[in-house]
């Protein structure tokens, strides 16, 4: 890419896009908590980021290295629990969620616990964390993933947190919120959202610079993809420079 | 009718009944002092074998002293819950103290990438992952035995191999018509918290976020605390609502000033990156992680001198510094980030 952004710019930029105002977003450690605050600078200065060990609504001066750092509770309105934010959750008043993992399949399913069989893993990954009730839990979610034919994977290896499952109705009819799962996929290449019937991802924007083409060569399963796909809109001077000033010390975004 | 089984080990769930009968038997009803030293609370209430879980989040708020000396008396066979258990099980795995996990999130180190150590350690076989399940979940566990129920539902993990690797079960919930997960309860034998301050009975008080550490503390039957402070019984009566601990659940109270080091302590210092990373690089190998074993656990008597040796009140002064902002972090994994 010749484009005067990096990966990590243009991610947080097309995820922070994706938020609204008024909304409430839960946010993890790393690019979701930096799109969430370029949001929150640019359009959507009244929405409320939660985080899971408890932070609601901090007015973060740096970036926080975890989600249970007291980054998370600088100037916030409360310093709760992972019991409130969780129910939160679940009782409906978180609208976004972030997630990102090792595999995604067609159905947005993630995989962030082993490569290989469990009892005896080729790679041992963290696990859950928070990531199976954001998925299960939030109305909508954002994932944030690298794209290449093994990450977006034909079968994964271990279903960490559910996506549309199957398909269809089989997120419902498993017992998860009705109305809940995955909202847009954004990865290095493109954005997807899901096709409303069968829920399998489909192609939603190409970022600049890239061939539909290698959208498609670049997936282990098949991606739908409608007519006129738009481009994404790149990182404007506003976004990145309010990226600067979001992580001075170029945790997640490098120093320009 | 259940519609799925969990097919994970059953941690730490007890019959309710059986439980209460075992509060009303050791669990102190009248105010005594119990202030300790880390060692003999160690000695006391942590035995091998047992189910153990550790307070605050990651690298926030958790006893590093109780840590340090676990691995000093060589601890070996603990059940550890990995509820978000980051530098606390690393550690106690490359102590050899921990042989098998319950994993909602552990063998990394969030920001600053996965672990080396615990990581190797699972891939080898030598660390068991019994069950998986996910952070709401084991939270929610640890609610399931402070009410004193045998399970929680919950409308997370459905649908998943979480819920299939884990101890959870389904039903029909009888009043939606839905399936709905079911979360036993999970009593550990012992949990250890570190708090900002306590009086010398227990009684305790936190600042920041309660993570779980609400819920754990009224779930495990064994309590031990560590504080930064010992506060009189006057000071926690003048704020009562502060007291988020209350002395009946605790069995042991340890004064441990930086007793945190190097994780962080909201509101006091912040994480020791430069000690986080030199743990990283060293447990990369068994000949690092013994390395790392010999300079800061069996080489040092106690955590007073383990805090001499990362640079004692002038290091601890440097990271109050950063956590209030008066000066910017460093870490050398940083360098490694922001790419692309």
């Amino acid at each position: 890419m010749t484009a005067d952004y990096t990966t990590n710019e243009l991610l947080a930029c097309t995820a922070s896009r994706v938020l609204e105002d008024r909304k409430v977003a839960f946010v993890g450690t790393g690019l979701p908590m930096i799109a969430g605050l370029l949001a929150q600078r640019i359009h959507a200065p009244n929405m409320l980021i939660v985080f899971e060990a408890g932070g609601i609504g901090p007015q973060v001066p740096v970036l926080p290295i975890s989600v249970g750092d007291s980054r998370t509770v600088y100037r916030a309105i409360a310093a709760s629990s992972m019991h409130e934010a969780m129910s939160m959750a679940q009782s409906g008043y978180i609208d976004f969620g972030f997630l990102g993992g090792a595999q995604i399949d067609m159905f947005g399913n993630l995989n962030t616990t082993v490569l290989g069989p469990h009892e005896n893993p080729k790679v041992r990954l963290p696990g859950s964390g928070g990531a199976n009730d954001v998925g299960s839990l939030c109305h909508r979610s954002i994932l944030i993933m690298r794209q290449d034919k093994r990450k977006f994977a034909g079968k994964l290896d271990f279903i960490t947190t559910p996506g549309y499952l199957r398909g269809g109705n089989s997120r419902y009819e498993a017992g998860l919120p009705a109305g809940s799962g995955p909202f847009r996929v954004i990865s290095q290449l493109a954005m997807f959202d899901f096709e409303p019937v069968s829920k399998r991802m489909r192609l939603y924007s190409v970022h600049p610079g890239v061939e539909v083409k290698t959208v498609l060569e670049s997936s282990g399963f098949d991606i739908l993809v409608p007519d006129g796909v738009p481009t994404t809109e790149p990182p404007t001077k506003k976004e990145l420079d309010m990226l600067q000033l979001i992580d001075p010390v170029g945790m997640v975004i490098a120093k320009r | 009718m259940i519609l799925q089984e969990g097919k994970g080990e059953l941690v730490g769930w007890h019959d309710p009944d059986e439980n209460r009968k075992w509060v009303e038997a050791n669990k102190p009803r009248d105010m005594t002092k119990k202030i300790t030293t880390a060692q003999e609370a160690v000695a006391k209430f942590v035995p091998d074998g047992c189910y153990l879980a550790m307070g605050g989040f990651g690298h926030v708020r958790v006893s590093m002293v109780m840590i340090y000396e676990m691995i000093r008396q060589r601890r070996k066979n603990i059940i550890m819950a990995g509820k978000t258990a980051v530098h606390d099980i690393d550690l106690l795995i490359g102590g050899s103290c921990v042989d098998r996990v319950e994993v909602a999130y552990a063998f990394a180190h969030e920001l600053r990438g996965l672990s080396p150590g615990g990581r190797r350690a699972v891939e080898e076989g030598r660390v068991k992952v019994v069950a998986e399940i996910s952070n709401a979940g084991y939270q929610w566990r640890f609610l399931a035995a402070q009410m004193g129920l045998p399970f929680i539902p919950t409308r997370a993990m459905l649908g998943t191999d979480t819920l299939e690797k884990s101890s959870a079960k389904v039903i029909k919930d009888p009043f939606s018509g839905k399936p709905i997960c079911l979360l036993p309860a999970a009593y550990p034998d012992v949990a250890v918290i570190h708090v900002p301050r306590c009086d010398e009975f227990g009684n305790c008080q936190i600042d920041g976020t309660l993570v779980e550490d609400f819920e754990l503390a009224r779930a495990a039957r064994r309590l031990i605390i560590s504080a930064e402070e010992i506060i009189s019984n006057d000071k926690i009566r003048e704020k009562p609502w502060l007291t988020k601990i209350p002395y009946f659940l605790v069995d042991a109270v340890v004064e441990q000033k930086y007793g945190s080091h190097p994780c962080q302590m909201p509101m006091e210092y912040f994480f020791d990156e430069e000690h986080i990373g030199e743990w990283l690089a060293l447990s990369k190998s068994d000949e690092g992680t013994r390395q790392y074993m010999d300079k800061y656990v069996f080489g040092t008597k106690d955590f007073d001198d383990y805090i001499r040796v990362i640079g004692g009140e002038a290091k601890m002064r440097e990271l109050a510094d950063v956590e209030h902002l008066r000066r910017p972090m460093t870490a050398p994994w940083l360098k490694n980030k922001g790419g692309e």
